[in-house]
């Protein structure tokens, strides 16, 4: 499979009084063609900032993004319009992401429109195709976001994303405003939608059973970086980094008489102001030693592309 | 004492809205044993929250009113009291967490003050006495006492809940209703939390009623089950009944709905449909339009709750004659 996304030392600061926040330092990591790329992380690790990067929502302080081996950032207008077309955006709110004074049959043509795609007549048509690809009745083109479920509100945000027929799509937290038997209608379709229209996504979720779900591959993050990564089976069956285990750890499974390994971690994340030296995790990890709190570990191949950023995990 | 706790039976509550009637809470009944935990489990527009806010005397009126039905607690009917009585149960003998702590907290007051307001506004003590207790208080929940002079705004999201939780325990109370206490919080602080809460139920000896949408929360930290949909208890049982035998149509589309972290590859088979208009309830059993195993009389008729060694389910599958079955 070709390499479609590549991000190569992504940082991306944030002024703010008391300093800059840290949101993302220095994450590096490519998506194939056709795969999922699951980004998985607790809030403040990064992860919505990186897709945003993604998409060009926000620019990044440093860094590279490479779409099909072109910097995105070195295209001029008319190229980065094309680009534009490929890559789309599902959001994880479909309420504040719609336009509440438009009919949604407006909002999911808005892109047709804004690339002069076809006449006002046609675009009507691909509207109510675009609809029925996503589940949604094209009897609704009228409705208005506010006389929608959320569930149907997030089917909205989906199809004006597929309007352009794009390649690539950052779903940011799509189904984590949704109630489960929602979830569940959602995920299949995003997955099914990524079959037919051979889509490339990166899936941006704090929740593991999702992300696990829905992956290829999946990249954790803590505190702006990427702890490890590796394919969804080994992230899960041989988990490396003592965060990733304490997150897989905090799961609450809806299954009787677990028994598992409960790693309780201890206090809260840090300041991404004033991120903690050497790794970021050191001052709750479990497993630290002293190199930890003074040398920041390179994240590393630990054998067959799973790759880790821990000092233990190699013998330090 | 013997005998439940709490016993609440045939409530229900309604909003009168502008646009229609809706009907919350519908003949519901259920009761907690001194020192469990009950789960109330089910998605958004299900009931959950009103009732426990009916426990409380808090449902917002107008709209709300509550129509019928008893709530025993302790052998006192919680419907039948004024509310000056009321007012010295709440926070005292029942008290409530809520989802979000950074609006149940008062902003503009030190964690330390709120914590000893709850305990002078019902204990007979001293300034100095509730301000020792509270102090003491938060060194339960893990907060150094010298953090009492700190607001809310000066701690995280997972502290600031487990403020919430010392207050809730600051009297000592024998039920404690907590309403999603972790679904705003990041996994490893929501593990905290539970485990935290888990642990002080047991020193507290206190009851307590878990509300969550999430059955991983559910088989972490309680006893017994209430699986609630469109105002009613469609199951309900031990832990092991409903996890490892849930009879009714809408439970066992809940499971099938999450995807299982502990699979190779999970399939996930989504309930069909969409939640139901809480306006316009379907008639019959209000699950029919999306059940897989609709049948022509659950249609027109609500399915009585039948109820077999504690397992409870309401569904006409299981009535005498339905085709029900563990298949």
């Amino acid at each position: 499979m070709p390499e479609l996304v590549k991000a190569e030392n992504l940082v991306k600061h944030f002024p703010v009084a008391a300093g800059r926040v840290h949101a993302v330092d220095d994450v590096s990591f490519s998506i194939m063609e056709g795969e999922t790329l699951g980004l998985v992380g607790e809030s403040g690790c990064g992860k919505s900032t990186t897709g945003r990067l993604l998409v060009r929502l926000i620019e990044a302080t440093s860094g590279r993004i490479l779409y099909r081996g072109r910097d995105i950032a070195s295209m001029n207008g008319r190229e980065l319009r094309q680009a534009r077309r490929q890559v789309q955006i599902i959001f994880q709110d479909p309420f504040s992401s719609l336009d509440p004074r438009k009919c949604i049959g407006e909002t999911i043509g808005k892109p047709l429109e804004i690339f002069g795609v076809g006449s006002g007549r046609e675009r009507e048509g691909m509207v109510d195709v675009l609809m029925e690809k996503v589940g949604l009745s094209p009897r609704l083109y009228y409705k208005y976001p506010h006389e929608l479920d959320g569930g149907r509100r997030q089917r909205v945000g989906i199809a004006r994303a597929l309007s352009l027929s794009p390649d690539f799509i950052v779903c940011d937290e799509p189904v984590s405003s949704l109630d489960v038997s929602i979830q569940a209608q959602i995920l299949n379709l995003l997955q099914e939608l990524q079959e037919r229209e051979k889509l490339t996504y990166l899936f941006v979720s704090h929740d593991l059973s999702v992300v696990k779900h829905i992956s290829n591959r999946i990249a954790v993050m803590y505190l702006g970086k990427i702890v490890e990564s590796a394919s969804s089976p080994d992230l899960f069956h041989d988990t490396l980094h003592p965060y990733s285990q304490a997150l897989l750890a905090a799961v609450p499974i809806p299954k009787l008489n677990r028994r598992r390994e409960r790693i309780i971690l201890e206090g809260g994340v840090p300041s991404p102001i004033a991120p903690p030296p050497g790794c970021r995790f050191h001052t709750r990890c479990p497993q630290r030693m002293d190199i930890c709190a003074s040398e920041e570990p390179r994240l590393v191949d630990a054998g067959g592309g799973h790759l880790v950023a821990c000092h233990r995990v190699f013998g330090a | 004492m013997n005998g439940p706790l709490l016993e609440v039976s045939d409530l229900s509550v309604v909003y009168r809205t502008y646009e229609g009637t809706v009907a919350a809470v519908n003949g519901l009944g259920f009761s907690l044993h001194r020192g469990r935990t009950l789960g109330l489990v089910g998605e958004s527009g299900a009931g959950k929250t009103t009732t426990a806010l009916s426990i409380m005397g808090l449902v917002p009126s107008p709209p709300g009113v509550v129509e019928s039905g008893r709530i025993i607690f302790d052998g006192q009917d919680l419907l039948r009291l004024p509310e000056r009585e009321m007012k010295r149960i709440r926070g005292n003998r029942i008290s409530m967490i809520f989802q979000d702590p950074m609006t149940s907290l008062n902003p503009v007051l030190t964690v330390g003050l709120q914590i000893s307001e709850a305990l002078a506004a019902h204990q007979d003590l001293s300034e100095a006495e509730a301000e020792r207790r509270a102090a003491e208080m938060l060194e339960r929940v893990q907060i150094p006492a010298a953090r009492y002079r700190e607001y809310p705004h000066e701690f995280s999201g997972g502290m600031r809940q487990r403020v919430v939780i010392a207050m809730a325990l600051a009297c000592n109370p024998s039920l404690i209703i907590a309403d999603e206490p972790t679904t705003a919080l990041d996994v490893t602080i929501q593990a905290q939390v539970l485990e935290l809460m888990k642990s002080l139920k047991e020193e507290f000896a206190t009851s307590m009623i878990m509300i969550t949408h999430d059955l991983g929360v559910v088989g972490e930290v309680c006893d017994n089950v209430a699986v609630m949909y469109a105002g009613r208890i469609v199951e309900t049982g031990s832990l092991e009944q409903v996890f490892s035998d849930a009879l009714h149509p809408y439970t066992r589309g809940l499971f099938r709905c999450i995807p299982d972290i502990e699979e190779e590859l999970s399939v996930i088979r989504p309930i069909e449909g969409l939640m139901p208009e809480p306006l316009d309830l379907p008639s019959g059993c209000a699950f029919h339009p999306r059940c897989p195993r609709c049948m022509e009389i659950c249609r027109t008729r609500v399915p009585e709750a039948i109820e077999r060694d504690g397992h409870g389910v309401m569904c006409h599958l299981f009535s005498e004659g339905g085709g029900g079955d563990h298949a």
